[in-house]
């Protein structure tokens, strides 16, 4: 047996005194991690834990100038089932198959499923909802949704739009305002172990949704059903593709009505609005169709508008002074520009005539002789001046541009077709503003449909502005366009139009669609009332009519049932002098 | 002398026995915490392991009652057929031992499982302290050195087969030992660096080793660091004060087999910096303890063997921590008296009682005047 030396006892120290050394540099890396790193572990570990649900909000109503819902909200349920939580499966099967009115076998299949969360049902009604919910049976859940409801079902489709399955919107109104109408989630959060199951004791933290404004816009529900009806009539009349009207308010750019008919329902946006069997189709076909269907042809697509654009080849000239009421004409049928002979609709001439007269006729040599007279250096700078060549800036997505020969391409020969409205494209709604800052005192509106901003609770509202651009003719010009434009529906070719009691000024259109081989035309009419301060003003365009596609024949008569029933619906007073007493009665 | 015998033998360290029964409910109260989750996911019972583990326990503090009461030298006469044994029970496990998680490291008792590489480390301690002891020659001597180290290969080996970690251990014991009875202290600096590169050509030998330390680097990158990940998750989300008791979220599957290596972390996330230093505090006393106590004793055995005792303890607590806060690359070592064990238990508590058999047999200066 030996002794502990001296040196035993002082290498066990220097033993001690290492390892202690070592504990206090653990000790120093625990500070390390737990003081310095925390925050990120802690945050790592907070993702790791936390199951996250996403609460919708309610989004805000669409409600029209006279505060009717356009666009509201349903509540709807989801039921799910948490395996972990149930207690009596048999019940649940039997109660859930009961109320949903669900095979058993499908919900014994996801009830018997080893998962944190099963979905059983979405977009249950409430009042089922709440039934299930009555049950109070352990491990059923139901939750509470909302769906985007539209109550007019078609009713101005291509304005509104619709949403999409995480309440977003997809086209119309509903993707223009989405930040105001979207509201901002809540969330659900709650914590759950390595499986997934949730942790009771902890419970869920929540983070409430603040649900979305609602907009009100300047679009009226009977209006937008009125001309829709008339629309439609027209369209079955004449066996048209498709027709579409837009009302506005040419002094303010307010859109009372865009119809573009076929129509589709907003409730359930991706069925065709046509018999096409979709069968034989591609998943892209039937998405081409859909898109096809959602279009907004007021202001998505392009179209050469004819003799309607007349109008801005007469204010160009009237402002610029090359011609005046009194200018005498001659319209042999034709007129010969270069080399090129280019036709007046009456090939057998309109003769001697003034300007006025030539106006009321839609002469093509008359306003020809105008574009040449203005040249095209002049004509380009109005056709800039007049707002043409950008977009209107309406509150819909998609707007889509002016097409238009470039300036250095242009010569007498483009210049004269397009003084009558040929070989370019506008829009509708390019048209319609153009057409209303021009007769409107010279005031180039922003046309639009969102007007007001509202709390869902109405503690506020927020008017929305546009911008309005002033002075693109002169007030005597516009004067002057009005006066002729209101002789085209009192004496010339827009006639149809004519409503006795108001006064109404207007432009006919017939336009031939391209390939020109294919005859298929554009009949249009563009009218407004009150002629002298116009409060309300139409477009209404027929696209492939069958039979006579005049549009002073088909298109004027269709603004005229309108503005019969618009007007006095709108308070504006008769003021022309009244030959007839009796009102007619209303149409359609 | 039978009246002094008696004198010491009352005379056990009382603050070991505190610091030693302190650790012990801890333990216990961290394992139930940390092990609740699991024992009622896979058994359905909630006290699943706690219960295993509070038998194993009170086994564990019997033996080291009967322990202490007894004299240490008559284990260091026991010591050599103690190794021969522990050598026949490693054969055995590599033959018959039960595989839990892919290794084999239990031998099937009856309704109790014995791993024997917790019996080798008591063994080793026992055994080099014999050999110290009875070496005629002086043990300053490299080659004495050198031949003791060499006796610890066998065993080494058969652990080492299947439990890296433990043959890591042993192998520290063995050096710790070995310095402490070797005056000089240059000799083993040369040791040291020989042993760095005896580690690094192990490394290298082969692949899955070094992507071990490639893990160690970047554990966020690979999914065999998982394991690490969520143990800093659980350690950093601890903060400073921690969750509570009872209150870890990592223990719920995310950190797996939490009760066993990685339990430290649990115990970070529930009590916190505060906690987790005051049970590093707590090891650092029962060392200081063992420390003092092996410095009293009356002779060079009961210095090993406290010397031993504390090695061991330290390497266990120095490495599990450092593996659990990704300080050195992963490698299986529990943490004594917490970590889940049965056998290791019975043994820690063992050695404890070694100690205080030690501790009941120095000199009490008092005795010491008198002579």
């Amino acid at each position: 047996m030996k002794k502990n030396k001296t040196f035993h006892k002082k290498k066990v120290w220097v033993v001690f005194l290492c390892c202690t050394l070592l504990l206090l540099g653990l000790i120093g890396r625990l500070v390390y991690l737990m003081g310095f790193r925390s925050d990120y572990y802690y945050e790592k570990a907070q993702d790791l834990h936390e199951r996250e649900r996403d609460i919708k909000a309610a989004r805000g109503q669409i409600l029209d100038a006279k505060g009717k819902v356009l666009a509201a909200n349903k509540t709807v349920c989801t039921i799910s089932v948490i395996h972990s939580q149930i207690k009596d499966p048999e019940k649940v099967i039997s109660i859930l198959s009961k109320e949903l009115s669900m095979d058993e076998a499908a919900i014994r299949k996801r009830v018997e499923k080893v998962s944190s969360i099963e979905r059983i049902k979405t977009n249950v009604e409430k009042t089922v909802g709440d039934t299930i919910r009555d049950y109070e049976l352990p491990g059923v859940k139901v939750d509470e949704d909302y769906k985007r409801y539209y109550p007019y079902s078609s009713l101005a489709s291509k304005v509104l739009g619709f949403t999409g399955g995480d309440n977003q919107g997809i086209i119309g109104l509903e993707v223009k305002y989405e930040e105001i109408l979207s509201g901002t989630p809540g969330k659900i959060l709650t914590t759950t172990d390595a499986r997934g199951v949730e942790i009771d004791e902890i419970g869920e933290s929540r983070i409430d949704p603040v649900a979305g404004d609602n907009l009100q816009i300047s679009l009226d529900a009977n209006i937008q059903e009125f001309v829709q009806q008339a629309a439609l009539k027209v369209m079955e009349e004449k066996q048209a593709d498709r027709v579409s009207i837009l009302l506005m308010n040419p002094q303010n750019g307010e859109i009372y009505a865009c119809v573009n008919v076929p129509e589709f329902d907003l409730n359930e946006p991706f069925t065709l609005n046509t018999d096409t069997d979709t069968s034989g189709l591609s998943q892209n076909e039937k998405q081409d169709l859909l898109n096809q269907m959602w279009r907004n042809p007021c202001l998505n697509d392009t179209y050469e508008p004819g003799s309607t654009f007349k109008i801005i080849t007469m204010s160009a000239g009237l402002e610029e002074g090359v011609v005046s009421l009194n200018d005498s004409f001659y319209c042999p049928g034709y007129k010969v520009v270069d080399d090129r002979r280019i036709h007046c609709a009456n090939r057998n001439g309109h003769g001697a005539e003034d300007f006025l007269k030539g106006a009321e006729n839609s002469c093509n040599p008359v306003f020809i002789e105008v574009g040449l007279r203005l040249g095209v250096d002049n004509y380009y700078k109005y056709f800039q001046q007049f707002g043409l060549l950008k977009k209107t800036g309406v509150d819909l997505p998609g707007e889509a541009g002016t097409i238009m020969h470039k300036k250095e391409n242009m010569g007498d020969v483009e210049l004269a077709t397009v003084a009558f409205g040929q070989s370019f494209q506008i829009t509708p709604i390019q048209l319609a503003t153009t057409v209303s800052s021009l007769i409107n005192g010279g005031n180039r509106v922003t046309p639009h449909f969102g007007v007001t901003v509202q709390s869902p609770d109405g503690t506020y509202v927020k008017k929305i502005e546009y911008p309005v651009e002033s002075g693109i003719v002169s007030e005597k010009t516009s004067e002057t366009v009005r006066y002729i434009l209101e002789h085209v529906v009192s004496e010339g070719s827009g006639k149809n139009a004519k409503i006795e009691g108001y006064t109404i000024g207007g432009k006919t259109a017939t336009s031939q669609t391209l390939p020109r081989s294919a005859n298929r035309y554009i009949s249009s009419f563009l009218g407004f009332a009150p002629a002298e301060n116009p409060q309300v003003l139409a477009l209404c365009i027929i696209h492939n009519p069958q039979g006579v596609y005049y549009g002073g024949t088909i298109a004027a008569p269709v603004v005229r049932s309108i503005f019969d029933n618009v007007l006095p619906y709108l308070g504006i007073e008769k003021t022309a002098p009244v030959e007839n007493v009796t009102p007619t009665p209303t149409e359609g | 002398m039978s009246v002094d015998e008696k004198k010491q033998i009352s005379k056990i360290d009382m603050t070991l026995l505190v610091l030693v029964l302190l650790l012990v409910v801890f333990g216990l109260v961290m394992l139930f915490s940390t092990s609740e989750y699991n024992g009622r996911v896979r058994f359905h019972d909630s006290a699943y392991y706690f219960k295993k583990q509070l038998f194993a326990t009170a086994l564990g503090l019997m033996a080291m009652y009967l322990v202490s009461r007894m004299d240490y030298r008559f284990f260091t006469r026991l010591a050599p057929a103690a190794y021969l044994l522990a050598m026949g029970l490693s054969t055995a496990v590599l033959l018959f031992g039960q595989e839990i998680n892919g290794s084999k490291r239990w031998l099937n008792l009856g309704p109790l499982s014995f791993q024997p590489s917790e019996f080798a480390k008591v063994a080793v301690i026992l055994f080099l302290a014999w050999q110290i002891d009875k070496s005629r020659k002086d043990t300053s001597g490299f080659w004495f050195m050198c031949r003791t180290m060499l006796t610890l290969l066998p065993i080494v080996g058969l652990v080492g087969s299947n439990n890296l970690s433990t043959a890591i251990i042993i192998l520290g014991i063995g050096v710790i030992l070995i310095f402490v009875s070797n005056p000089k202290y240059m000799q083993f600096i040369g040791l040291g660096s020989a042993g760095i590169a005896f580690v690094a050509v192990f490394l290298a030998a082969e692949s899955y080793r070094l992507e071990r330390l490639a893990i160690w680097r970047n554990p966020e990158k690979y999914e065999k660091g998982f394991q690490t990940i969520q143990g800093l998750y659980a350690i950093g989300s601890g903060g400073l004060f921690g969750r509570g008791l009872g209150s870890s979220l990592q223990k719920l599957g995310f950190v797996p087999e939490a009760q066993n290596d990685m339990i430290f972390s649990i115990i970070c996330e529930e009590l916190g910096l505060v906690g987790a230093a005051v049970l590093i505090i707590i090891f650092g006393l029962l060392m200081w303890r063992l420390c003092v106590i092996s410095m009293h004793s009356r002779d060079l055995q009961g210095t090993l063997i406290c010397a031993g005792i504390m090695g061991h303890m330290a390497i266990q607590v120095i490495l599990n921590i450092a593996v659990v806060t990704n300080t050195i690359p992963n490698t299986g070592i529990t943490l004594p008296f917490v970590s889940y064990g049965g056998t290791s238990v019975v043994f820690l508590l063992g050695e404890m009682g070694l100690a205080l058999s030690v501790s009941s047999h120095t000199r009490a200066p008092s005795a010491y005047n008198k002579k």
